[in-house]
């Protein structure tokens, strides 16, 4: 090991203990095992997670709604999701993750609508499944294009127990059958988002899945239908992902969930292959569909082109000779594009250093296309990660690298202060904390209003991107003029 | 707030005669020239009837939900006059199996407070549902509400057992509102050592029995008539209890307990020291009638 990483490690540990003094005994106790150091050659990265955050924290994390309104179900354009409870939560979940579509909003599609059954007192007391109905009716009424709805509960729906089973099976079979999706993704339950993700798959499993059998007669198979589950299309990423699958001789039938319909879901069971970009927020209906209809399915990740080629090569290896050949293709023709970025941007970035904080896949996802730029990853963390993506972290993370799982703003702060990096990527309620520090930032939730950042069209704006905001001339005039 | 406005409640197990009692009790204060009003807080809504000689009356909160709010109401609206100018509310609640009847009771409070119905009387008087099952219910002990609790019990077990569910609300709010235990009223069911069974279990609650209420036929025959005793036979013995608690409670003023709720096993306990139940023998616990001829026979 090198003097360099011993001294990385030494200061990892001074750095952890630090900002511990300042908790009571307990929180000191509980919030050790959520920092750690990777150490090459462990198993995973020696944090504990998916715990319950700890109360008086400044907490990055959201809730079981937030994850299956706002990730899963959210981006399906041609349903309406009913934001089942007062009005708040639809309020301050309006306009989505930016997960772009194609469609006429408010006709034939939906995702940047609100729909709110804005629960009064008498709703509480009386409880809301007659509103529900209505509201129900009232969308057939005013959006008769729409091929679908969910209702996702907000807490009180779990606390005065409406049964909202009973009324969408109702609902169905007044009109004919429709697919009506009640989920139970009150926000109360679970430490995190996360458990809204797990309750949003199943509830795919249990009431489109299972009606969807007789469907789409149709639709025919090629021995080359693939799924692209995970995906979430935010600034377009999806659509920079799906093109290369299909210039390697793919077909995608369906995409999860960005820019995705009810009848991609529903014909998803027909895929060959299942390629899994965010395995936090969709490993289980990946899993669920390999046990039922024996689909297998493959993590892939498209950030930066060394992670690219890997995952081409490895989805491509599922298949054919034809498509294998297609793989290599399509790394071939983009070859030209990824060297004039990397010639571009590599110089201005070689050898900065990056701290990053975010959900889903990408406190490892991102790490390739940084390092394609010559960036380094000093330290990272999950928002509402479980131990196997610290597992998959792994292979991603350098000897002494800082990790930090469902890190708060105290941490977060005197980490960056210590570590001086000369990037955060995090999101938006850290953005400016550590712009006021001086630190460049980018909001890696939602691209910064960017993207795409999948796929090589992706690569080329990340690294743009990231330029600007590092060598952005602001940050040298930043001294106080009395300094 | 009237100054020397009177809060009390009546709370205990579910068929006890919570509603019969407070009904009754209270008609005799009417009769002692108080200004008295009734806040039912049970979905059932029937805590009024006798007072009002009606089945049931419309619910601030039946009304509320024609109307679309319950800002949308008006106190006239909601309040019944009955027997001896006794006003009445109900709070009403949904269904049995849907929504949130503790919400409800905390909606019609709140209403209540704000449109002045508490202006001009001495006694408001909250007639609660069995027992304290969530906060909503709790309401009417919680701060600046009900200062005494009177809790309605018999000889039996489970009455007890509720009675000593009750003080633990009372005292779980006692230190942060005023809210106090104002006593016990064993309405008689009869049982065995009844009388001195209540008296010992007030003594452990930190309080007093303030009433025995003996059992008279002439309850049902009043409430047949959906009646209060004191209007359908003001000469009777029974008439003669129901002033005698009001005129307890009367003066019971300000003398209400901090309770010291007592555990499952002191409960026990104080059955068996009235020789009311046997000690338990633990090897017995759990076992079935063939598990246990198997043991004999072995």
């Amino acid at each position: 090991m090198s003097l360099a990483i011993e001294k990385t490690k030494a200061r990892n540990k001074e750095l952890i203990d630090e900002v511990l003094t300042a908790y009571p005994e307990k929180t000191v106790k509980k919030r050790a095992k959520h920092l750690a150091t990777f150490e090459d050659g462990n198993p995973d990265c020696s944090v504990k997670s998916n715990i319950k955050s700890v109360p008086g924290v400044m907490t990055i994390r959201g809730c079981a709604y937030a994850g299956s309104k706002g990730v899963v179900w959210g981006p399906i354009k041609d349903m309406i999701h009913i934001s089942h409870g007062p009005v708040g939560c639809g309020q301050y979940s309006w306009g989505a993750r930016r997960n772009y579509y194609i469609g006429t909003t408010g006709i034939d599609t939906f995702v940047t609508m609100q729909f709110t059954s804005d629960f009064q007192e008498k709703d509480i007391v009386f409880g809301g499944d007659k509103k529900l109905a209505k509201i129900i009716d009232e969308i057939e009424a005013l959006f008769p294009l729409n091929k679908g709805i969910s209702i996702q509960s907000e807490c009180p729906i779990g606390l005065i127990g409406d049964d909202i089973e009973a009324v969408s099976r109702k609902k169905s079979k007044e009109y004919d059958g429709k697919t009506i999706v009640p989920v139970r993704c009150e926000g109360f339950r679970g430490v995190s988002q996360s458990l809204g993700h797990h309750i949003a798959n199943d509830s795919i499993r249990d009431w489109v899945f299972d009606k969807a059998e007789d469907k789409h007669k149709e639709f025919q198979s090629t021995a080359y239908d693939v799924a692209i589950i995970g995906d979430y299309n935010i600034g377009g990423d999806a659509w920079a992902s799906r093109i290369l699958l299909e210039e390697m001789g793919l077909r995608v039938i369906a995409q999860w969930s960005g820019d995705g319909s009810i009848a991609e879901l529903e014909n998803s069971p027909k895929a060959k292959l299942n390629v899994l970009h965010c395995y936090r927020s969709m490993n289980y209906i990946s899993r669920h569909m390999e046990e039922k209809y024996g689909i297998p399915w493959v993590e892939y990740n498209f950030f930066g082109p060394s992670k690219i080629e890997e995952s081409l090569r490895k989805i491509a290896s599922h298949f054919d000779d034809k498509i294998k050949e297609g793989a290599e293709r399509v790394i071939a023709k983009y070859r030209a594009i990824v060297d004039a970025v990397i010639a571009k941007y590599k110089p201005r970035l070689q050898g900065k250093t990056v701290m990053l904080y975010v959900g889903g896949l990408r406190p490892r996802h991102v790490i390739g296309a940084y390092e394609d730029l010559g960036m380094e990853i000093v330290g990272t963390g999950y928002e509402f990660g479980h131990n196997d993506d610290y597992q998959r972290t792994t292979h991603y993370v350098k000897d002494g690298t800082l990790i930090y799982d469902d890190v708060n703003g105290h941490e977060f702060e005197k980490f960056v202060e210590k570590i001086q990096p000369d990037l955060v990527g995090a999101g938006i309620k850290e953005k400016y904390v550590f712009q006021k520090m001086g630190v460049p930032f980018r909001q890696m939730h939602s691209w910064d209003y960017s993207g795409p950042y999948h796929g090589y069209d992706g690569f080329a704006i990340f690294a743009r991107d990231m330029d600007m905001a590092i060598n952005n001339p602001v940050w040298g005039m930043t001294k106080a003029p009395w300094k | 707030m009237t100054k020397g406005l009177r809060q009390i409640a009546f709370y205990g197990k579910g068929g006890i005669g919570k509603s019969t009692t407070s009904q009754n009790t209270l008609a005799a204060l009417a009769e002692l020239g108080q200004k008295i009003l009734i806040v039912g807080c049970d979905p059932k809504a029937d805590s009024t009837r006798l007072i009002l000689h009606a089945k049931a009356q419309d619910t601030i909160l039946s009304l509320a939900a024609e109307a679309g709010s319950v800002e949308d109401l008006e106190i006239e609206m909601v309040m019944k006059t009955g027997f001896k100018n006794i006003r009445c509310v109900e709070s009403g609640g949904p269904e049995p199996g849907v929504g949130c009847a503790g919400r409800g009771v905390i909606t019609s409070i709140n209403f209540l407070e704000e449109n002045g119905a508490y202006e001009g009387i001495d006694y408001v008087s909250y007639d609660v549902l069995g027992d304290v099952v969530c906060g909503g219910f709790a309401m009417p002990i919680r701060e600046n509400k009900a200062q005494e609790i009177y809790i309605v019990m018999s000889g039996e077990m489970m009455a007890m057992y509720a009675a000593n569910n009750i003080a633990k609300g009372i005292l779980k709010y006692a230190n942060s509102g005023g809210v106090r235990l104002g006593g016990l009223v064993c309405n008689e069911r009869q049982t065995d050592k009844e009388l001195e069974l209540a008296e010992s279990l007030a003594k452990k609650l930190n309080t007093t029995l303030i009433h025995f209420v003996p059992r008279d036929n002439v309850v049902q025959h009043a409430e047949l008539r959906r009646m209060t005793v004191l209007e359908f036979a003001p000469n009777s013995k029974q008439a003669e209890e129901y002033r005698k608690l009001a005129t307890k409670i009367h003066a019971n003023a300000g003398k209400g307990t901090i309770p010291t709720p007592i555990t499952m096993d002191e409960l026990e306990d104080l059955l068996m020291e009235h020789g009311i139940m046997k000690a338990v023998d633990e090897s017995i616990v759990g076992k079935t009638a063939a598990e246990l001829a198997a043991e004999v026979a072995a």
